[in-house]
């Protein structure tokens, strides 16, 4: 069977990208390898652990889930995506940094994507909120008591930036 | 792991995807939201030769209302119908059934239509389906037709749909006015696949007296089951702890749950006692408030 590949173009953190990729390449690890952009972090690679998570338009989504060439087309953020320059943590990830809301930092990137796009959608969550929307994120090292911490403190503090 | 080589094609029209399929049958597979077909494809126990995406066809997702029956188009995602009013209001069994299926990472990409046509007997949708009493479209090359949902859940993972077909749309009757509705389920940490699942609907009429029942289950068996009898035994009478317990006992009896590492058979049907009466109770406070 000849190598099935398809052309693409997809904008990720704002610069658009165009590759061809085989149809069988995950989202997940055309990030990784042809973007180079390694942040996206590859745990289970069947939809359980949440580490590869990343923003498809406005939604949290699994890459390694998605093929590269359905991506054509489409915006993604990744957890390159999210700090504003090269001296400053985004809200999110300085409100971990304070909180102690990482140890060996695996599941870091995706909690962070699917916290962005769960901030966005709710500024002013309560706990409850907070737990559920990371559900689908494990964690090995916190015990995920300062992860929900710290996305408190980030919604506070993405509060006050927005006003 | 990573997925077998395939030929993958972006549908462009629901009659490409269609002529596709006919031409390679059970060769080629549709990918919606590919929350179960992936993971199944990067353990490389799904090959498909051909993966036709139906993802461009916006034309199969969408609500559409036609009265006292509500039209959801295959391709809308979990995440359209948590976010739907419409279904709030008049699929109350579906809006609380929600938040159990899966993560929100799921949920914003898995789609109806994929979750019905895949036939998880742990799943929460085809339980729902088969309760509410619902009805299915499948398309094809050569034509379409309606099954009903108690005809297109065949046994785990298997479906009455040809492979020729798609599943294009579901057609589930809004609740009645008079009635009320509860989900609920138990599994190892929220957004797991279900120890039991208990999906039930109860009206009333004016003395309060069951006009209709319907109760159904998920992971009890090898598909979606609709307790017949116990959705039965509730009809001209006022439900009360007897009566609930009597209909608990008909469902205990009813399934045959398959017993994990996690949960014994005898443990299923434990829960499956414990969550029908805390369902049927439920909905018939509802029920009544609503009278």
């Amino acid at each position: 069977m000849s190598v099935d590949r398809h052309e693409i173009t997809v904008t990720v953190n704002g610069t658009p990208y165009r590759r061809s990729v085989e149809s069988r390449l995950l989202l997940s690890d055309f990030l990784r390898h042809d973007l180079l952009l390694a942040g996206t972090h590859v745990g289970c690679e069947h939809g359980v652990c949440g580490a590869c998570t990343v923003i498809v338009d406005t939604a949290a989504v699994r890459s390694c889930l998605m093929f590269a060439a359905q991506a054509d087309g489409l915006r993604i953020t990744t957890v390159e995506g999210l700090a504003p320059d090269q001296d400053h943590l985004h809200p999110l990830q300085q409100s971990m940094r304070d909180c102690h809301g990482l140890q060996c930092g695996y599941c870091t990137p995706g909690i962070l994507m699917t916290m962005k796009a769960f901030l966005d959608e709710t500024p002013a969550p309560d706990e409850a909120q907070i737990r559920e929307a990371l559900s689908g994120n494990l964690c090995r090292c916190t015990g995920y008591q300062h992860i929900v911490e710290a996305m408190q403190l980030a919604a506070q503090r993405l509060r006050g930036s927005a006003t | 792991m990573k997925p077998a080589p395939f030929r993958y094609v972006a549908a462009r029209s629901v009659e490409q995807a269609l002529q596709l399929k006919a031409e390679y049958g059970d060769e080629a597979r549709f990918l919606a939201g590919g929350q179960s077909l992936v993971p199944t494809m990067n353990f490389r126990l799904t090959q498909p030769a051909v993966l036709i995406d139906i993802n461009p066809l916006n034309e199969l997702a969408g609500i559409r209302n036609g009265g006292d029956r509500l039209r959801i188009g295959a391709l809308t995602r979990y995440r359209s119908l948590e976010r739907d009013p419409t279904i709030e209001r008049k699929l109350p069994l579906i809006h609380e059934a929600l938040p159990h299926i899966a993560h929100p990472q799921i949920r914003n990409r898995g789609t109806i239509g994929g979750n019905l046509a895949h036939a998880d007997p742990a799943s929460e949708m085809p339980a729902i389906v088969l309760t509410l009493g619902g009805r299915l479209h499948a398309q094809s090359a050569k034509g379409e037709r309606w099954i009903e949902a108690r005809n297109f859940f065949v046994g785990a993972l298997t479906t009455a749909l040809e492979a020729d077909e798609m599943l294009t749309e579901i057609e589930l009757p809004v609740a009645p006015a008079d009635s009320g509705a509860c989900f609920l389920e138990m599994s190892r940490r929220r957004g797991d696949f279900a120890i039991i699942g208990v999906a039930c609907t109860v009206r009333l009429d004016t003395q309060r007296r069951c006009v209709e029942a319907r109760i159904g289950l998920c992971n009890a068996g090898d598909g979606p089951v609709f307790a017949e009898e116990a959705s039965r035994s509730l009809l001209g009478k006022q439900i009360g702890e007897r009566e609930i317990a009597e209909a608990a006992a008909l469902v205990q009896g009813a399934i045959d749950p398959g017993g994990s590492i996690h949960a014994s058979k005898e443990y299923q049907r434990h829960i499956a006692g414990v969550l029908t009466t805390r369902a049927l109770t439920t909905a018939d406070e509802r029920a009544r408030h609503e009278r």
